[in-house]
């Protein structure tokens, strides 16, 4: 049988979400932000919100998510994206409000917005990538850059002493009184995808049911930054990210 | 029982070459071009083994790029 006629004859497996417009990613080869994306699309399509969504996107590599994805979108100044979609779902409750952030937008310039919004129960979602560096500006020290590990602002390996602790922002929104679902996710195989995809349906789910914040973080390589192939990436998380930012659903109420 | 085709359909200019796709397909049934490249200078990935291929889709659910087309055919 030929490629053409399983294509006349056969079904579709598998396509790109309508939703996702034809514009070439920028992202580097590999990267997990084009996996998060898709999965974004997937979701909303099945939840026909097309219409009804809004995304805030983020300062970072994801920034320009608001090219790749059709629905409406808002940018937000770096770190505040929890404050204007607070803003925008207070306006618009019935749409499905979410942010989309890196590590170092949520969890390092955003932290204090990331948590109040969480605490104060709004009823969105905040989409949160840890990838352990800030790979936009060239691979520097994130606040969740693992012990030991290298980047250009510590070549010798993350110190405690010097430099702190990772920071678990995860764990800390599990323990706020304001959250319904907190999750933490992977996208480096089919499985961890297919799961990841049913946490974020869940965490769109609860927070247009209004059941309270929801927050799900997407542990996520960098290959640039770190400096290594994306197979190689893969494997550097399972075998190192994941010890630490533990998979799995931290709340749900 | 009948046999399963699979057919991918990949938008070459659209891929980056990034390998997640070849290490995915529990089948060897694609891999990145040896000495061809897009215009963007990336090796991109193709069929090489086509009758291999069951139409599982794991190669497209784990590119970044959603650059891949899986179609399937059940053989009566």
């Amino acid at each position: 049988m030929t490629k053409e006629e399983i294509i006349e004859k056969g079904t579709v497996v598998y396509q790109k979400a309508p939703l996702m417009n034809d514009n070439p990613m920028h992202y580097c080869p590999g990267c997990s932000h084009g996996v998060v994306h898709k999965l974004i699309a997937e979701v909303i399509q099945e939840m026909g919100m097309e219409e009804k969504s809004i995304g805030i996107s983020p300062v970072g590599c994801g920034v320009f998510i608001y090219n790749y994805i059709d629905i409406d979108w808002q940018e937000a100044a770096h770190g505040r994206a929890p404050a204007l979609a607070t803003a925008i779902k207070r306006l618009l409750p019935d749409r499905l409000v979410f942010t989309y952030q890196g590590d170092g937008d949520c969890a390092g310039i955003g932290t204090n917005e990331t948590i109040h919004a969480l605490n104060r129960g709004e009823n969105i979602v905040i989409i949160y990538i840890n990838n352990a560096i800030y790979g936009m500006t060239g691979g520097q020290m994130a606040p969740t850059t693992l012990l030991g590990q290298k980047t250009v602002t510590c070549p010798y390996g993350r110190e405690p002493k010097l430099n702190g602790f990772p920071l678990k922002l995860t764990e800390i929104a599990a323990q706020l009184e304001g959250t319904s679902y907190v999750s933490r996710q992977s996208v480096q195989s089919v499985a961890a995808i297919r799961k990841a995809k049913k946490a974020l349906r869940h965490a769109f789910d609860v927070s247009m049911q209004g059941k309270g914040s929801c927050f799900i973080e997407f542990v996520s390589t960098c290959s640039s930054g770190w400096k290594m192939i994306p197979e190689k990436s893969n494997k550097w998380m399972e075998e190192n990210m994941f010890p630490y930012y533990q998979l799995g659903d931290l709340k749900d109420e | 029982m009948g046999k399963i085709h699979g057919a991918v359909v990949v938008d070459t200019e659209r891929c980056k070459g990034c390998n997640l796709c070849v290490v995915a397909c529990p089948t060897n049934a694609i891999e990145l071009t040896q000495t061809e490249v897009n215009h963007k200078g990336y090796p991109f990935c193709h069929d090489v083994r086509p009758d291999a291929c069951i139409g599982c889709a794991s190669c497209a659910i784990v590119c970044p790029d959603a650059c891949i087309t899986v179609y399937k055919l059940k053989e009566e």
